[in-house]
């Protein structure tokens, strides 16, 4: 077990270095902050100033290195726009973006699961054909298509909620419900096929023999069993609590760091694009980590195999 | 003597193609009756059917009464309580039929709860005394394990343990041995048997392994495309088959005293369940079949000897006379 822990560990900073030096590689090779910031029209001096006040005349090594000692000590660099530490202007922006994403991982996790649980368990009902196409129409949608349709129907024309901004509880409605559809008829779909994939095993047969009720049957057979697949897509769901909001908070112009990344891109403030790429990397790799020892928890069987 | 279970005309059609066409069976409280035929010829179905565990995409007619109790249409509560309680099953392939991710002790209570209302230090007691009965080596130190812990044989005894828990009237063996080793096969067979005296308890052996058959039962059913087509004692059956299909079965059979003679297969497959042929559904690999048996399909009659037949021309009750295909006309429907 403890083994099992380490290895997977190991691999997990693995992870956050691979995207940490990516970032860092691909970020510098595909623009110059300098002409993004400055504009074109600037004499080479303010040009070659600005890039020797932030490093950017060293090689790409040397820039490595420092950057690397830097983010070891804690320190995430200053934003090239206003100069203020570059972790700031990104916590600051989570709870935010934790105010649409969160809500959403429920809205996913309690419809669609239940969904797809039930459809497997009346299959080929007219129920579970409503539920196979709804799911299906809601992960094919695009969710910027998807979120302009309802501001539509539920800002434009009933101007029941707010289309955008950021405020009260209903300003958060729209893109909650937008950033959900897709996961719910992913979910869906998942919890279906897995629930029917176990329905058919062998040893539900034998809890129906030996006499347990069907609920039982359901709840203290099939369940356990179909929870390892689903609960492979919900770690999925729950380590882009972070990144998942980029499309959405665009359209609803929600300040949350899906926009800041748009628009910290748009302007190589290079700092900046990095500490939201290293944290959004961490939580996805945490998440992983955290579903991997689950399956341990899950399927006794896994417990047994040595981590390949 | 009564009949413990009685089944009358059971049908069943998946998707409206019938693979049971009108099976009638009956087990008498204690004995070993074995249910022969190739795959897919409805002998787990019936059972299945009886005990309302098919899908529900299966059409199911006919009667099952175990006592006073009928079984067909019964609502879901009541099968409940006779599934492992008086009527309890094993299958085929013992290790994907124990729940991969609960201990075997909490599946082993479960029945004992469900059946004899038993929870907690007592269930525990009665669990071990169940996998000691059936042979478990250690019992008290694999209570708290998981089944892949166990080999194929050992979740057998764990199935057949479980089976156990609620003292059945009837156990229900869905080929127990076909996933297993032969020396463990002889085992759970041997532990099949003894747990049959000790615990007088009816058991219904499905089976394609006619040794296996021979040496757990007293009464064979010989099944074939969804009929029973012939039934008889063991003895009179394994000595004597009168069917040509029972004949076929055991001339496929290697011989372990005698010569080295070679096998004769039975030609052909069994059929399509939604191409039968129009008369005896064995009559396209029937070495004796002749015109009548093409367009006529023979029922099963009540021969002098006991058993029951359906051929229009058995093979004769002289084993000698194998050969002579002019047999008497015995069993044939007008």
């Amino acid at each position: 077990m403890i083994t099992f822990v380490l290895i997977r560990l190991v691999r997990a900073v693995v992870t956050v270095l691979a995207v940490m030096t990516f970032a860092f590689v691909v970020l510098r090779m595909s623009g110059d902050p300098a002409q993004v910031l400055l504009g074109p029209d600037l004499p080479q001096e303010a040009v070659d100033a600005f890039r020797k006040e932030w490093g950017l005349d060293a090689p790409l090594w040397q820039q490595y290195l420092s950057y690397f000692r830097a983010i070891l000590s804690g320190d995430f660099g200053l934003s090239m726009r206003d100069r203020s530490p570059a972790i700031e202007l990104v916590l600051d922006r989570v709870p935010a973006t934790l105010q649409l994403t969160l809500p959403a991982l429920l809205l996913k996790l309690g419809i669609g699961i239940p969904a797809g649980i039930y459809a497997a368990l009346h299959r080929d009902s007219a129920v579970d054909r409503g539920v196979i196409f709804l799911a299906i129409l809601g992960f094919t949608i695009p969710s910027f298509v998807m979120g302009l349709v309802l501001v539509l129907i539920f800002a434009v024309t009933l101007h029941w909620l707010p289309s955008g901004g950021i405020g009260t509880w209903q300003h958060a409605l729209l893109p909650a419900i937008t950033m959900s559809i897709g996961g719910i008829g992913i979910l869906a779909r998942f919890s279906r096929s897995a629930m029917i994939e176990v329905m058919g095993q062998p040893y539900i047969r034998t809890a129906s023999a030996k006499g347990v009720r069907w609920q039982d049957v359901v709840r203290g057979h099939a369940l356990p069993n179909a929870a390892v697949p689903i609960v492979t897509i919900v770690g999925f769901m729950v380590g882009s609590v972070i990144s998942g909001a980029v499309v959405v908070e665009t359209i609803f112009s929600w300040p949350g760091i899906g926009r800041l990344l748009i628009v910290s891109v748009a302007n190589r403030d290079l700092a900046v694009v990095q500490c939201i790429l290293l944290i959004i990397a961490a939580v996805m790799v945490v998440s992983n980590l955290v579903v991997d020892l689950l399956y341990g928890w899950l399927d006794p069987r896994l417990r047994a195999q040595p981590a390949h | 003597m009564t009949n413990l279970v009685e089944i009358r005309d059971l049908k069943v059609a998946f998707d409206s193609v019938p693979v049971l066409h009108g099976i009638d069976l009956d087990v008498r409280p204690g004995e070993a009756l074995g249910l022969v035929g190739e795959s897919g010829c409805g002998k787990s179905v019936t059972w299945l059917a009886a005990l309302g565990l098919l899908p529900s995409k299966a059409s199911v007619s006919g009667r099952v009464t175990l006592g006073d109790t009928d079984l067909t249409g019964a609502p879901r509560t009541q099968l409940e309580q006779v599934r492992g309680g008086r009527i309890a099953m094993i299958f085929q392939d013992p290790s994907s039929a124990l729940n991969p991710v609960l201990k075997v002790g909490r599946q082993l209570c479960e029945a004992l709860k469900l059946h004899r209302g038993l929870t907690g230090k007592p269930a525990k007691q009665e669990a071990l005394r169940l996998m000691d009965m059936v042979g478990i080596p250690d019992a008290r130190g694999r209570f708290a394990l998981y089944p892949h812990e166990f080999s194929g044989g050992q979740c057998q005894r764990l199935m057949i343990a479980m089976a156990l828990a609620g003292e059945p009237d009837l156990l229900i063996a869905d080929e127990p041995t076909t996933a297993l080793d032969a020396t463990i096969q002889a085992q759970i067979l041997d532990l099949l048997v003894r747990l049959r005296a000790e615990m007088n308890m009816a058991t219904v052996f499905i089976s394609h392994d006619l040794g296996a058959v021979a040496q757990v039962c007293e009464r064979v059913c010989v099944m074939y495309a969804g009929r029973i087509v012939e039934q008889g004692a063991v003895g009179q059956l394994f000595d004597r088959p009168r069917h040509p299909y029972t004949r076929g079965l055991f001339d496929a059979l290697p011989r372990l005293d005698g010569p080295r003679v070679a096998l004769t297969p039975i030609q052909g497959t069994v059929p399509d369940p939604r191409k039968l042929p129009a008369g005896c559904a064995f009559a396209p690999r029937c070495t004796h079949a002749r015109d009548f048996c093409h367009g006529e399909r023979p029922d099963l009659l009540a021969q002098r000897d006991g058993r029951h037949l359906a051929c229009a021309y058995p093979l004769p009750e002289a084993p000698a006379a194998r050969e002579d295909v002019h047999a008497p006309r015995e069993g044939v429907h007008p």
